[in-house]
């Protein structure tokens, strides 16, 4: 590549990269405590539909090996 | 020539200048950090989860594993060459998918249960039916120049990449060519999440960077700093406000999408290993990272503390996953076994 056309092309990577900050500037962002407490929300609610929280009775845990009985 | 000189300057100088403005305005919004609003929420105690299952049958390391939307199948991959698709509820191997390239690092299971995608070191992913009576080659996604990292289906006509090459990409499965390149990081590609809408999805980079994208646009549409060293692992909050990264830098952290930060990061002294993969729970109360310590640990999402471990494997854990309905962990390691726990 000539060093011109690599002066070109890292011209475009500015301008490019301008483009995008001033893309991710314009961004309207909510307040973190707004956010911390929304998740913090929803955890709450589906706390209860968390197996891996809640706990699995045997009965209906699908990964437990299911051993034989044998009658002696 | 000077005027070039000049017009780069200027360029550069903007740059820095919006680098500082939107420092400036995620500062100006940081009014309080999670882990004290999180000070009121109920402690989850000590989580023990129990091993329930030990899956022997690949032959050497696992790199990689993901759930079907059934919660029962799953599949894994390995570099001995094979996919394997296993029954999780009898330990099972349904079917097993000898590779052309055993240098694999990433599978996904469609959707629907009909494809499984696999790709790695040969820059491809290759997409297979394996509902047919063996399983059978539908396409080979070339025109990634770097290994593939990560695939995700969106439908059995559309999957998603991530690459060495730097660049996510999605593709039409009924033409096998590219629709939309995603170009903006500037580190290899190493994971991506779809969001539950599937209009965005997130990356994570070597530049240890998270991006978030319009998947249909094509743009990036903001990007998450604070990590220090390569992003390995991605995934949503099940909220789609959030999403949460893990790092060769040895920590994982949360950053909102709304507020466009980190808002709680997960790291302890004593935990000197990168993190290698991350699962959340259906609450996204626990996270499940796997690490090259051997062991995944689980983390309070919301407190930031480490709550538990699943020890037990005798390699690095490379893979984690959550099924859809919750019911359990899975981890995959280079120790070649899969593990299940809950």
């Amino acid at each position: 590549m000539s060093s011109k056309m690599q002066s070109s092309s890292s011209m475009a990577q500015a301008r490019r990269m301008v483009q995008q900050l001033r893309l991710e500037a314009s961004f309207e962002r909510i307040k973190v405590s707004k956010a911390s407490s929304d998740l913090m929300r929803y955890c709450g609610e589906h706390a209860k539909n968390d197996p891996l929280l809640m706990g699995i009775p045997t009965s209906e845990n699908p990964f437990k090996d299911k051993k034989p009985c044998t009658v002696l | 020539m000077a005027s070039e000189k000049a017009e780069m300057d200027s360029l550069k100088k903007e740059c820095d200048g919006l680098r500082t403005q939107i420092e400036a305005a995620r500062k100006a919004v940081n009014d309080g950090s999670m882990s004290s609003a999180a000070g009121s929420a109920t402690d989850v105690g000590r989580v023990q989860l129990k091993l329930r299952k030990s899956l022997k049958g690949h032959l050497a390391k696992i790199y990689s594993m993901h759930w079907a939307t059934d919660s029962r199948s799953m599949v894994s991959a390995s570099q001995d060459g094979k996919l394997l698709v296993w029954d999780t509820f009898s330990g099972n191997k349904m079917v097993a998918v000898p590779l052309k390239s055993a240098w694999v690092m990433s599978v996904a299971f469609a959707p629907s249960g009909n494809l499984v995608a696999s790709g790695g070191l040969d820059n491809m992913c290759t997409v297979y039916n394996i509902k047919s009576a063996s399983p059978k080659t539908l396409r080979e996604l070339d025109a990634h120049t770097g290994y593939l990292a990560c695939c995700r289906f969106l439908s059995d006509t559309e999957i998603l990449t991530a690459s060495g090459d730097t660049t996510c990409c999605l593709w039409d499965l009924e033409t096998g060519k590219q629709k939309i390149i995603f170009t903006n990081h500037i580190g290899d590609c190493m994971s991506l999440a779809l969001s539950q809408d599937e209009r965005t999805f997130v990356s994570g980079a070597c530049d240890s960077l998270a991006k978030l994208w319009d998947l249909r646009e094509g743009t990036c549409k903001q990007t998450f700093s604070g990590h220090t060293s390569d992003i390995n692992a991605i995934n949503f909050f099940p909220s789609g406000n959030a999403f949460i990264t893990g790092s060769d830098d040895c920590s994982c952290k949360m950053y909102d999408l709304r507020s466009d930060q980190e808002v709680i990061g997960y790291q302890d002294t004593s935990l000197n290993a990168g993190v290698t993969s991350l699962a959340l729970s259906n609450s996204g109360r626990l996270i499940f990272a796997g690490y090259d310590d051997f062991n995944c640990h689980i983390w309070d999402s919301m407190k930031g503390e480490k709550v538990g471990v699943l020890s037990g494997h005798d390699n690095r854990v490379s893979c984690t996953g959550v099924p859809g309905d919750g019911m359990g962990v899975c981890t995959g390691s280079w120790d070649s076994f899969l593990k299940l726990w809950n």
